[in-house]
Formats: C-alpha cells, structure tokens, sequence
C-alpha cells in the first residue's frame, strides 16, 4: 500500500544544490558571461525572447545560462518573470516598412527595388563542422559597402499595386490579448497571429511542413522575408504625444499563395503573414504557412480537415510553456492518485478471477 | 530635435552610453520625483500582412519616471529595458533641457548619442548593403 508522506525538502535542496554545481560545469574553464551568451549564442537568445514573447536580451541571456541552455525551461523562466510585471502601455503599430533590413529577400521577384540583401545568413553554407573555430579561428570582419539606402520598400506593396493580391484591410481597431483575455473561439485573424507569434517554433515548423507535404496545401512561396530592426512608440499622455522608445529586432515574412476569385472578385494571391521578435526566419516562413492555412473559412476554401486548418487543434498545442507544463507534471508525486487505481485494479482482477474459478 | 525625439533618443540609447554623456556634464542638481522609476511591459503591436488590422506581438521591457529639478524644471522618461539609473538620467536630461543649458546639454548629450545611433544604423545598412546580389544576365549564343 502507498501511503503520501512529507520529507522531501531535504532531497531537494540538495538536488538543486547539484543542479547548481552542474551547471557551473567544470571549475577549471572560465564561467559564461551572460553578455558572451547574448553575443554569441544570439539565436538561442532571440528563440527565447520570441517565445518567451519579451523582448529584453539581457534578461534572456540570463534565462539561458540559468537553464543550462534548456530553451523551453529558459522561455518558462522569462513568462514566469513577465507575469511581475506591470503593463506600461501598448505601442502603435510598428512600420515594418521602415525597417533597417539586414536581410530581405524575395523568392518571388528577382529585381525587387532595393534589391536581393542576403544577410549574415546560413544559406549557401556548406554545412560542414568548421573545426578551424574550435582551434580559435577569429572570423572576418564583415564587408562595407560606401552607401546604401537606410530602408528597402515592401514586395507586397508592389505587387498590390497592380491588384493581384488580397488586399489587407487597414484598421486601428484594438486587438484582442490573449495574456489579459484566455484565448476564446472562433478567433478572428489578429488573436491567431498573437498564439501563432510565441508558439513553439518546431511545433509550426512541423505543421507548416506538413501543409508543404499535403495536408491542406496552399502553394505557397515566400514573397519576402526581412529582417530587421523597427521602431516601437509609445503614447505618453502626460506629453500628449509620442516617441520612438524602443528599437527591437524582427522578422517578417510574408508568404504569396495560390490564388482564389470569385464572381465578384477577379482571381488574385492570397496571402499568409508571419512576424517574430528578434531573429527566427524558420519560425516566420512556418507562422506564414500556418496563418494562411487558418485562414481557408475567409478566403471561402474547403475544409480538408487537415491539422494546419484546425485553429482549436493548432492554438490550444502550440504554447510550449503550457504544453510542457502539463506533460511534465505527471513526472511529479501522483501517490495518491495512482493508490487509487491501484485499489481498483486489484479490485477488478479479483472479481475477475472469482468469476473464472466459479466458471470452471 | 523636438522633444518627442530627444527623449526617444535617449530612451533608446544604452544605459553604458547615455551615462558616459551624462559624465560630461559634472556634477547634477538634485532633484524630486513626480513618479518613481518603475520597471514594467509594453506590449507591442504589428499589422496582419504588415500593413493591416492591428495585432498583438509580444512585450517589451520599459521604464519610465518623472522628476523635478531644484530650479522647477520637469523632466520626464520613458526608456527601453529594465534600468532605473537610465530612466533617470533621461529624464535628469530631459529636464535640463527644458532650462537654460539645454545648448550645453544638447552639444554634450543629445548630439553624441544622435551621432552614434545613426553610425549604428548606417553601418548594418552598408554591411546590408554588402551582400546584394548583384545578378548577371548570361547571353545566350543564339542572341549574340
């Protein structure tokens, strides 16, 4: 018989005591700044800021090296550490327009004005373990062009001047928050984009993957994808005006899909959006895919019944921190729980066996 | 530079940095707070497609406060990231900028950090710049 009984707080202060020498690591290497994780493990970082969805490096940095590089422990940390904080205000739109773009490309038009800027990209690598920065090789530095233009226009405004894609609408409605409101259905466009923006970056890579593959495929190519840093401002209502208070780095990508028409409407791209905090393009190409797929009832599509188009399927899966938290839990004491099913199956085996000896 | 820029500037400059300017000034009048530095969140909005309905992105971390100077003049902050000692030497210059140093503050402060935003930008722009594809038309033998 299980019987549930106190004494752990002993075993666990030293388990974490451990936890702590662990991820100290071997004493005779030097201990990792968190400006040297900031810096050189920057996409971990940015992973965590977009997941952790706020954007604050140094906090991040800090997340990273506390959960000895544990990603999802860290993104939990910096949600854990969001909820203390009280909300200053809501920033207007950014103009991803005005980005300073350290990379924009277009799959799609090869001689878009402000043209192919590949970025300090991995595309094009070889992939090959480079055992030269293992001996302590210094990179390069990068190349200067003399002059360049400080912002590049958007492809899709291109292309939405001949009419040949889906317009967006623009609006200055108030969205919904999904961190002051528990996310409800049906949910309109902007509270997907909300779950879809600090969703689990392999969760969406997997279902935008699986679009890709034929479950509700959508054709999709990547009009433009940029990165950058934008612009937040703030109202200050004390001022009675605004200011540019932040410069946060993003990622964008916008996806051009096969076309719809109707009777009324001449047949024209559709689109699908994805917009990241801080470095993920494998995370916004797949927010774009998945958007797009979400959005088959607008666009008038049928429903093939495929995950990528199941907004309660895919919403309710795709946050992490309440995926983890609730896989994780049943590694924790359920001693009293499982005394009951125990009691239980014992109960049923005896009744059984009862009715097999009587049978025979 | 309105004040609207000058405080953005300011909000969006790195504690290290703005605190190196601020040295240059010596020694700094006291000063009583309006509202205390407080740490907390913006939340931060982008549009469907980037130019559509708004949406909630995620947050960013802000601190803002608001002071007096000995002299009466109001100095208000409201910077980027989670530092106290930055909010406040933002709004200490916001303040000063309102009297009559404020030709002393903007060449010793403001210009610097100006000067080093747009270095900032300039340079990702050209290292941007770099790495344009420049594509080449292949002539084909039966045009030639």
């Amino acid at each position: 018989m299980y019987v549930a009984a106190k004494g752990g707080e002993e075993a666990i202060a030293a388990a974490h005591t451990w936890l702590a020498e662990a991820r100290r690591g071997d004493r005779s290497l030097p201990a990792l700044t968190t400006q040297q994780i900031a810096e050189q493990l920057a996409l971990a970082v940015a992973r965590v800021m977009s997941e952790g969805s706020l954007y604050d490096t140094d906090l991040a940095a800090l997340a990273v090296k506390q959960a000895r590089g544990d990603l999802i422990e860290a993104i939990f940390l910096i949600r854990a550490y969001r909820t203390t904080l009280p909300r200053l205000g809501s920033s207007r739109p950014i103009d991803t327009g005005a980005m300073i773009c350290e990379r924009r490309v277009s799959a799609t038009f090869k001689d878009i004005p402000g043209g192919q800027v590949l970025g300090p990209t991995f595309d094009y690598t070889h992939r090959l373990v480079d055992f030269a920065l293992a001996a302590g090789d210094e990179a390069a530095a990068a190349k200067i062009a003399d002059t360049a233009p400080q912002t590049r226009a958007r492809v899709s405004d291109h292309l939405g001047r001949e009419g040949l894609l889906r317009d967006e609408p623009r609006s200055d409605d108030t969205p919904p928050d999904l961190t002051r409101t528990p996310l409800e259905l049906p949910a309109d466009r902007p509270l997907r984009l909300q779950a879809l923006a600090r969703a689990d970056e392999g969760f969406l890579l997997g279902l935008a993957y699986s679009t890709q593959r034929g479950y509700g495929r959508t054709h999709a190519f990547v009009g433009e994808l940029r990165i950058g840093t934008v612009q937040v401002a703030v109202d200050i209502p004390e001022l009675g005006f605004s200011i540019d208070f932040a410069e946060i780095v993003v990622t964008e990508c916008e996806t051009v899909n096969q076309f719809t028409g109707s009777r009324k409407e001449p047949p024209q791209f559709t689109r699908g959006y994805g917009l990241v905090m801080a470095r993920n393009e494998r995370k916004s190409i797949s927010m774009s895919l998945v958007d797009r797929a979400l959005q088959w009832r607008e666009l008038g599509e049928d429903n093939v019944g495929a995950p990528a188009q199941d907004a309660e399927f895919v919403l309710l899966h795709s946050d992490n921190i309440q995926a983890t938290g609730f896989l994780e839990h049943i590694k924790l004491p359920h001693y009293v729980d499982f005394q009951a099913e125990l009691q239980l199956i014992r109960r049923l085996r005896r009744e059984a066996l009862a009715e097999q000896e009587a049978a025979e | 530079m309105t004040r609207a820029e000058w405080m953005g500037l300011l909000a969006r400059s790195t504690p290290e940095a703005l605190a190196a300017q601020v040295a240059a000034l010596g020694e700094m009048q006291t000063h009583s707070w309006l509202r205390a530095p407080e740490a907390g969140s913006v939340m931060v909005q982008g549009r469907t497609g980037g130019v559509g309905a708004p949406f909630n992105l995620g947050e960013v971390t802000a601190t803002r406060c608001a002071l007096r100077l000995a002299d009466g003049s109001e100095g208000h902050a409201f910077v980027q990231g989670r530092s106290r000692e930055h909010a406040t030497q933002a709004a200490l210059i916001d303040a000063l900028m309102q009297g009559d140093r404020s030709d002393e503050v903007r060449a010793k402060v403001l210009d610097p950090l100006a000067a080093e935003e747009a270095a900032r930008r300039d340079t990702i722009a050209r290292k941007a710049e770099a790495t344009r594809v420049n594509f080449e038309t292949l002539v084909r033998g039966e045009d030639a």
